[in-house]
């Protein structure tokens, strides 16, 4: 018995989020007293092994594989399903990724279980263990008892504080794994990034951001108005920028831009986790929202529950007095 | 072609949540449904690629009976046909449980494209296309943003994280989960609302399906997430409050 942690590289680098992924295993390894592995899958990846072995686990398995060069969910899927068969572990534990969305499901499938998807809290009830997770955008909560002989849970990004490395050299088992390049049915292309943005919202101090709450693109220039008193970059959450309201480049969040500015204005938005990652590491944030349960008021320093339509304008004329 | 989209009807968004005595699930009669907004982005793919290709798009729908009213919705927007999975209990199923469900309903049709959403706006396990991909044996595509059929093979352009994007190539039949926004969406006209009325739907009772609808993950308690963070809240009138909140932006933040 064990807990097992899929660690997440592309082209040789880590997605940082496997190591809060690991800090999560690690917690719930105390919680069911038992030691903690972890695997990573690549071609060509023993020096990421090497790292890997560094953290505070029993081992590492790492699955090195020519056909695993590249992701793809049918070679993830075989990779792994043969690697729980062979060290069956109790608990699979995944950072909830981009990628670990396209795969795990199909794996946790195989076994005929379902994935307990976007943890945000481990809990310790009268000895048995269970996971929290987030529905509604982040706006409740549910606790789902950690039952059953095998487990799956990804790990949502900023929730748990990443593990460090604990300079020990624990063992590599090179984990030999039987693919058919055949059976892979999709084939992906080299991964791009659009023409180069021509707003860099991650060097900008002070970010008016808006919401759905702002309702018709015709309301913009009350937000408008805001960014120019503070002079502000604007930025918006991502339904904003797919009506076409504002461009793309100003979106912040998971498929967005990352932003860590001195103060963030979060106008009408409600706060769900993909724009929440995007502006976590914001050293001050204002919330201006009417739904006193938004989840964003959970991020915020400061903020104000009422119509953004009478609040905005009041807070412009406020700032315009400070300035003159 | 045969492109089935699937569809899930969910409390609307701007809905009071509150939940029930039991602490299992919201008080159904504060709410107001809608359909989950990336199926709805689903539904215009799928009716587009119909536009281009020919064919049908049947709509696939697993929900309590109230879940008909998102059905015709999908109908008058311009799908041929509905297949309704009906449960009568309140029932929040997990996705491998609902996945199942669509699964067994959906084998008869042969589809060469399911769409779906990326994720529900409600239980939000963004699971639901993937696990159906991997009962029917079909390959599958997630956070897709582009569809461009090729024949017996359709290219994707899928969402990475942090401004990255991909093309990807699979053979059909093929899950695709469409991202929100990939498309302008279509309103319902008069004569679309009207046609809707009389086109097919075949409803399929759960238990027809032989799928237990409560096994799976048990949500055993959902509650308002208690705030860890002390943060300080400015009420009253807009301008009282607009004039504490810059107080403390200039005097204890010192951010302007």
């Amino acid at each position: 018995m064990s807990v097992l942690v899929v660690l997440e590289q592309r082209g040789g680098k880590w997605n940082r989020t496997s190591f809060e992924a690991l800090a999560a295993g690690q917690k719930i390894g105390q919680a069911l007293a038992t030691p903690v592995t972890a695997a990573v899958l690549g071609s060509n990846i023993d020096s990421l092994a090497t790292e890997a072995a560094a953290f505070d686990i029993q081992k590492v398995f790492a699955i090195d594989d020519a056909a695993l060069e590249q992701y793809t969910p049918d070679g993830y899927a075989a990779a792994l399903e043969q690697l729980i068969q062979a060290s069956t572990p109790k608990v699979v534990v995944f950072p909830h990724t981009y990628q670990v969305r396209d795969y795990a499901p199909k794996l946790a499938t195989r076994f005929r279980k379902s994935l307990v998807s976007d943890v945000v809290d481990l809990k310790t009830v009268s000895g048995g263990l269970s996971y929290v997770r987030q529905l509604f955008q982040g706006k409740l909560n549910a606790d789902i008892p950690a039952e059953g002989d095998l487990q799956f849970v990804s790990i949502q990004a900023g929730a748990f504080r990443a593990a460090e490395p604990a300079s020990a050299t624990n063992p590599i088992e090179q984990f030999r794994v039987k693919l058919d390049p055949s059976a892979i049915r999709s084939k992906p292309e080299a991964p791009y990034r659009e023409a180069q943005r021509s707003v860099d919202l991650g060097a900008a101090p002070v970010i008016v951001s808006v919401g759905r709450g702002i309702k018709e693109k015709e309301n913009l220039p009350v937000v408008e108005a805001l960014a120019n008193a503070l002079g502000a970059e604007l930025a918006a959450s991502r339904p904003i920028c797919d009506n076409g309201w504002l461009p793309m480049e100003r979106q912040v969040g998971s498929s967005g831009q990352t932003v860590s500015p001195k103060v963030y204005f979060a106008v009408g938005i409600s706060g769900a986790i993909q724009h929440l990652v995007g502006m976590k590491g914001s050293k001050t944030v204002v919330a201006i929202n009417k739904d006193e349960n938004a989840p964003i008021f959970e991020t915020a320093d400061y903020g104000i529950v009422g119509d953004l339509f009478e609040v905005v304008p009041a807070l412009v004329e406020e700032i315009q007095k400070t300035k003159a | 072609m045969k492109i089935i989209v699937s569809v899930k009807q969910v409390p609307a968004r701007d809905s009071s949540l509150r939940v029930d005595a039991q602490g299992k699930w919201l008080e159904e009669a504060d709410l107001t449904y809608e359909m989950n907004e990336p199926d709805a982005y689903a539904l215009e793919e799928a009716l587009q690629l119909k536009e281009k290709l020919g064919g049908e798009v049947v709509v696939l729908c697993a929900g309590p009976q109230r879940a008909a009213q998102t059905i015709r919705e999908a109908l008058a927007k311009g799908a041929d046909r509905a297949i309704h999975i009906e449960w009568e209990e309140r029932a929040a199923p997990d996705a491998l449980t609902t996945a199942q469900l669509l699964a067994n309903a959906v084998k008869p049709e042969s589809p060469d494209f399911i769409l779906t959403g990326l994720q529900s706006d409600d239980l939000g396990y963004g699971q639901t296309g993937v696990v159906l991909a991997e009962l029917l044996g079909f390959a599958h595509a997630t956070i897709v943003m582009e569809v461009e059929p090729q024949g017996d093979a359709v290219r994707v352009k899928r969402e990475l994280e942090d401004g990255w994007f991909q093309h990807v190539s699979l053979p059909l039949p093929v899950v695709l989960t469409i991202q929100s926004g990939i498309k302008k969406l279509r309103y319902a006209t008069l004569m679309g609302i009207k046609k809707a009325k009389t086109k097919e739907v075949k409803t399929i009772p759960a238990s027809q399906l032989g799928i237990d609808l409560n096994s799976g993950l048990v949500m055993e308690r959902i509650y308002l997430p208690t705030r860890s963070k002390k943060t300080q809240i400015f009420s009253g009138e807009p301008k009282q409050a607009a004039h504490q909140l810059v107080e403390k932006l200039k005097f204890e933040a010192r951010v302007i």
